[in-house]
């Protein structure tokens, strides 16, 4: 019951989030040099006068300025995004299409960097300033400061190009066919690299939290207090410092959400992944703004319902945290 | 903030980060001497491996590498110093006047905040950039409209903590206007920790561009690392040098910037320093 009470007072505090990111997008539309009909048309010229006039209509542009908030606010919260010239389709339509790939990408690319992270932090603070601990924050040092876009292309070059262990491009081998835990295998071939590409820069961040975070826990008192009752080192690691130092790790990964679907659009345009990014690239390259908008509130609204995950996650996680 | 410079001076690793930026500096500086002309130019042959006349190589129309990688540096440091002025601005703007005014203020201000901390940044970076068509400023623009929101809570914080301090008080009780407490006592107080988190945006700011430019959002008439990259994609199988080299530019440039930037926030972020 209080965690129904709970959960009802987190959408509804997401539902201002979401009213910001329509005004935005609403905002953005009408930044764009001339008329705003042209900018939901997409590809400017390639919409006939007719078309854009039922735009105009369909989406109050003729009217004052509140009247077309209004009217645009209505056919978002529909989920009516619009139609993509270039692509023949809803906007809707087209992005729910992508939705699986992208997701099966962040979902692993996240869940490597998670894992690895914290692991390597966990080791990294356990055995501090010895030569696992310099290893460790020199490779999340420069692992931070690489683009994953180039380096996905480096490693086309060496595993794809070079040694030929892994596919360069795609979702699966075309033509394959191949079904059951053969197309699992094949799918997987294919989701390596841009998954590590995606994830090394999130594996550093998480690293590097989870190092200061199990270094600031090992100070604590009650650690001291098992380690007086004659508590093993590994069950005061693994029964009572774990679960504290991962807060701060749960925190970052929400905060990180939106920046995981950023990465992944210049990660899955260099590996041909079609998902979401490759979709945005597409539409950047002709220029179908309304599908990019469309893209971003669709985007928007999922990062917010991963806060809202993290956030139960959160309380499932630290107890004190009052629901 | 003088105690603050000879703690960075002790720190080994902003140190080397500091040596690789001046260097950086010095090409940037040298680079109408070393590579005169266009860099757009065709220098010779195409797609040449690197070695020989080019060091670097060439690109698939006979461009040279190092040339174009030495003006891209150019393009890259004024993005990014340009886009974290920006940010570090409108971040002050917005944080100063909720630390100050607090109340309503604060937390309409903060909430807004919070909401572009939480869309999707590069995302939203790309529409504008799209929006307003490919050029330098609008990538300055879009890269500082999605980097303010660290400063603004940072400079909150700061404005908030600063509120209760005497000398604050004493200057409202003599009846100092709030610009006056702003600009003169309040702001001076907290440049150390703005610089020290300003620092850390440049190396996100030269990320977030190169990410841009690479989806063709940069502006096509200026050289820049993410360009070249975009460009050398197509012929990634057969020259490999095109793509590599303005990487390990970028990532050089970053890791230096984050060194630094670390080592400042050591040194002159009070927060990190009582830990």
């Amino acid at each position: 019951m209080r965690l129904a009470r709970y959960l009802g007072h987190r959408i509804l505090l997401a539902i201002p989030v979401v009213l910001g990111i329509v005004v935005l997008n609403f905002f953005l539309i009408h930044l764009a040099p001339g008329d705003a009909a042209s900018v939901l048309a997409g590809e400017s010229g390639a919409a006939s006068p007719e078309y854009l006039e039922q735009l105009r209509q369909k989406f109050g542009l003729d009217q004052p300025l509140g009247t077309q908030f209004l009217v645009y606010l209505t056919n978002m919260l529909h989920l009516n995004l619009g139609y993509s010239f270039r692509n023949d389709s809803p906007v809707t339509d087209l992005i729910l299409d992508r939705l699986w790939p992208t997701g099966l990408l962040m979902l692993t690319a996240f869940g490597a960097a998670l894992v690895a992270g914290t692991l390597l932090g966990l080791i990294a603070a356990t055995r501090r300033n010895s030569w696992r601990d310099s290893v460790i924050s020199l490779v999340s040092l420069v692992a931070y400061a690489t683009p994953g876009f180039w380096l996905g292309l480096m490693m086309i070059v060496v595993f794809a190009i070079h040694l030929g262990w892994l596919p360069t491009s795609g979702f699966d081998t075309v033509g394959a066919d191949t079904e059951g835990w053969d197309q699992v295998w094949d799918v997987a071939r294919h989701l390596v690299m841009p998954a590590i590409a995606l994830s090394l820069f999130y594996l550093a961040v998480y690293a590097r939290v989870m190092r200061a975070s199990v270094l600031e826990q090992v100070g604590m008192d009650y650690v001291t207090t098992a380690r007086a009752k004659g508590q093993t080192e590994i069950r005061i690691m693994t029964g009572h410092v774990l679960r504290n130092a991962l807060l701060p790790v749960v925190t970052m990964a929400g905060v990180q959400a939106g920046n995981l679907i950023g990465g992944s659009i210049v990660v899955e345009t260099v590996f041909g992944w079609p998902g979401i990014g490759t979709l945005a690239f597409n539409a950047l390259q002709s220029r179908d703004l309304n599908l990019l908008l469309g893209i971003f509130f669709v985007s928007a609204c999922l990062v917010v319902l991963v806060n809202l995950a993290v956030d139960l996650l959160y309380t499932a996680l630290d107890p004190r945290m009052e629901l | 903030m003088g105690a603050g410079l000879a703690r960075f001076a002790r720190n080994r690793m902003a140190l080397f980060g500091a040596a690789i930026l001046l260097g950086l500096l010095l090409l940037v500086l040298a680079t109408p001497a070393l590579f005169p002309g266009d860099p757009f130019r065709l220098a010779g042959p195409a797609l040449q491996p690197p070695g020989g006349r080019f060091l670097l190589g060439t690109d698939t129309l006979g461009r040279d590498v190092a040339a174009q990688i030495a003006y891209g540096a150019r393009t890259s440091l004024l993005i990014g110093v340009g886009a974290t002025l920006g940010a570090i601005l409108f971040g002050v703007i917005v944080g100063g006047l909720a630390g100050y005014y607090r109340g309503a203020v604060e937390i309409v201000l903060m909430r807004v905040t919070e909401f572009f901390q939480t869309i999707p940044a590069f995302v939203l970076a790309i529409l504008i950039v799209a929006i307003l068509s490919p050029s330098v400023t609008s990538e300055i623009i879009a890269i500082a409209a999605v980097s303010w929101p660290g400063i603004a809570r940072l400079v909150r914080g700061e404005f908030a903590a600063l509120g209760g301090r005497e000398f604050i008080l004493a200057c409202t009780g003599l009846g100092a206007s709030d610009a006056r407490i702003i600009f003169r006592h309040m702001l001076p107080n907290c440049t150390a920790p703005i610089i020290a988190v300003g620092s850390l945006l440049i190396g996100t700011a030269i990320l977030i561009e190169a990410g841009l430019a690479f989806l063709g959002l940069g502006d096509p008439n200026v050289m820049s690392w993410g360009l070249i990259i975009s460009a050398g994609r197509a012929v990634l199988r057969s020259a490999w040098w095109i793509c590599t080299f303005p990487g390990i530019a970028i990532l050089l440039t970053v890791l230096a910037i984050n060194l630094v930037g670390d080592g400042l926030n050591e040194a002159l972020n009070p927060r990190l320093r009582e830990r």
